[in-house]
């Protein structure tokens, strides 16, 4: 008997389709669009992500994100250093800076400043060159995607506005009038900002920012073997006055700012609220009608001796049926979706949560239509199968 | 025990729709007795009472006084799900407008009321298939309802009604959506399939043309049994008022 439901369901093509179509826009709506939130907050604590080495960052405690960067004095790093349990800890700078392209124009970029000595906080993962250039004077390191687009050079050099070529190792910037040489070109996980980032020294970071006082933005640290991260960080907090983050909650507290203070969340909110309702809509309303069309064969089914829970099984398998293929549709689109589009021209992180997510969404909605239409079922008086 | 000659028996049944206003008085004391092995035609003018009559006696609608035994058993005094055991055991039906479902073959239509009862899919196909086989459909298992014609959709609405072996065969106005000829063949092979000593047949009916199928013709009107009569007695009453109304005008 499930087959002939299934086959109810399939063989009403236009009703079937309607309410495919209903469940998997509905799917590829509430999923890609949680997917780009994702992944722009994902973006917004990609630095933390590409500096796995830090158990801790140190921060001034008014710092409310990762890029909201408010220098602290130099000595905040020896006091981090002189505290029990700390392995090591090192500087690292980090600030918006202007850059003047080989080309003439010029260009915001995000400079990364890393410590001198042990270089912690380079990107791992090196494209071109090495990380031991930054040894070399002026030298600095970009990243790819800043390489292909924002820092790009003009192939003929007297029409600047025309087709583009990837800046190359070699070139030069200037950085607040500095002299600054590619040395490398690094793969890095793009950032919310989506300016070009910058790496150096730390040394020649503060070198290329204007001139302040306080020019430490951070400072990285490394529990000594056999301490608890979470006991050095109440320690240093304690011990400093400084704000200090394990990287998981450095991050949180990225995503809560941006969650909290800016109209992203009711943004996205608002579009999978709709598509969540356009399922409502198409898919709840379509599956309602085609039980009702086919009210009268539920009916004789009744008569023929068919319980209502019978009944109700088979709607809700017809229920099922249409909510499985919806969702495997509309998440398959998301995906192909997310992976047809680079990820520097769209933010798209789809983690395990969206499908569950989605699925549960769809679910509501599939219940939601089998609810009503089994109602009528329930009600369904089968002696009215005699009256034409 | 054994069980009662008659297998069908009616004292005084009552039933009411609505309250009020638009309360509808149904029935109104049908007494009525049907013997195993008997087509019993029920005929009368519309709203006198015939639909309600077949709910009652197939175990979709429940009396509201009198007494019933249908087949030893007095569905209306069984509950809601017993009586849906019940009907699905015991009773076959043809309906006016077939409700044959058009997603699927005809096969698996004559299938349907084996399935809804679990029964093992292999063995209920091969059972449908024997009964197409009966109604003259081998060869066309597979053929969804709506390439049929209304004769052929008919036969496979009397395979399906007859796939469980039901004991009692509940016929709604098997030949009112049928040319004259059809329905001929369609109530011929009704009578054939179901000349078994052990079964019942009631045909609710406005087709005089059919009559001579039935055994005995029940005479309903305003909720109750008039009279019952033979197929000829039934048409030269037909034949009486209508030469009656022709005089009159």
């Amino acid at each position: 008997m499930r087959t002939i439901a299934i086959k109810m369901l399939f063989g009403d093509t236009a009703k079937f389709y309607g309410i495919l179509l209903g469940l998997s826009f509905a799917t590829l709506l509430i999923a890609q669009q949680a997917s780009i939130f994702v992944g722009l907050m994902s973006r917004t604590y990609a630095l933390i992500e590409e500096t796995p080495q830090a158990d801790l960052w140190v921060t001034d405690p008014t710092m409310q994100f990762v890029d909201d960067t408010k220098p602290m004095q130099v000595t905040a790093l020896q006091r981090v250093r002189s505290v029990d349990g700390v392995g090591w800890a090192v500087p690292l700078f980090k600030g918006l800076l202007v850059a003047k392209l080989p080309s003439g124009s010029r260009q915001i970029c995000d400079v990364v400043g890393v410590d001198d000595a042990s270089l912690i906080g380079v990107p791992a993962r090196m494209i071109k060159g090495d990380v031991s250039v930054l040894r070399k004077p002026d030298t600095i390191i970009i990243e790819t995607r800043g390489a292909r687009s924002r820092l790009a050079q003009p192939i003929n050099p007297a029409d600047p506005s025309g087709p583009k070529r990837p800046i190359e190792i070699g070139e030069e910037l200037e950085l607040n009038e500095r002299r600054a040489v590619i040395g490398g070109i690094a793969e890095t996980k793009p950032t919310f900002q989506n300016v070009p980032t910058i790496y150096t020294t730390y040394s020649r970071a503060i070198g290329f920012a204007p001139a302040n006082r306080r020019t430490l933005s951070m400072i990285l640290v490394k529990a000594a073997p056999g301490v608890s991260v979470t006991e050095l960080r109440d320690r240093i907090a304690r011990e400093t006055d400084l704000a200090v983050y394990t990287p998981h909650d450095f991050a949180w507290t990225t995503i809560t700012y941006w969650m909290t203070q800016t109209g992203i969340p009711i943004n996205f909110g608002i579009a999978i609220v709709l598509g969540f309702l356009v399922g409502v809509a198409i898919a709840g309303q379509m599956f309602y009608n085609f039980t009702l069309d086919n009210l009268k064969y539920f009916g004789a089914m009744k008569a023929m001796g068919a319980t209502t829970g019978r009944l109700l099984g088979l709607v809700a398998l017809q229920g099922a049926v249409a909510g499985v293929l919806g969702l495997g549709l509309g998440l398959g689109v998301t995906s192909i979706v997310g992976l047809a589009i680079p990820g520097d021209k769209l933010a798209f992180k789809m983690t395990w949560h969206i499908p569950v997510i989605a699925a549960a969404a769809v679910i509501f909605i599939v219940v939601a239509s089998s609810l009503f239409s089994m109602r009528r079922v329930v009600k369904l008086d089968p002696s009215e199968v005699f009256q034409g | 025990m054994s069980e009662p000659a008659n297998s069908i028996v009616c004292n005084e049944l009552f039933k009411t729709f609505g309250v009020g206003d638009s309360m509808v008085r149904a029935l109104r004391g049908v007494n009525l007795e049907v013997r195993f092995g008997e087509m019993m035609a029920l005929v009368g003018p519309s709203g006198c009472g015939k639909t309600t009559l077949i709910s009652i006696l197939a175990g979709l609608l429940q009396r509201d006084e009198g007494e019933l035994t249908v087949l030893g058993t007095d569905p209306s005094a069984l509950s809601n799900h017993e009586r849906t055991l019940w009907r699905g055991k015991n009773v076959g039906f043809i309906f006016q407008q077939f409700n044959l479902i058009p997603q699927v073959s005809i096969l698996e239509n004559v299938a349907v009321p084996l399935l809804l009862r679990h029964h093992p899919k292999k063995d209920a196909l091969d059972r449908a298939a024997k009964l197409l086989e009966e109604v003259g459909l081998k060869g066309r298992e597979m053929t969804r309802p709506n390439k049929l014609s209304g004769g052929q959709q008919q036969r496979v609405a009397i395979a399906r009604a007859l796939v469980t072996g039901p004991r009692l065969l509940v016929c709604d106005e098997p030949t009112s959506a049928l040319d004259g000829a059809t329905g001929q063949k369609v109530m011929g092979l009704i009578r054939e399939l179901t000349a078994a000593a052990e079964r019942v047949v009631i045909v609710v009916t406005h087709d005089e043309r059919i009559y001579h199928f039935a055994d005995r013709i029940a005479h309903l009107d305003d909720g109750r049994v008039t009279h019952v009569s033979t197929p000829a007695e039934a048409l030269a009453e037909s034949a009486q008022r209508m030469g009656d109304a022709a005089k009159r005008h």
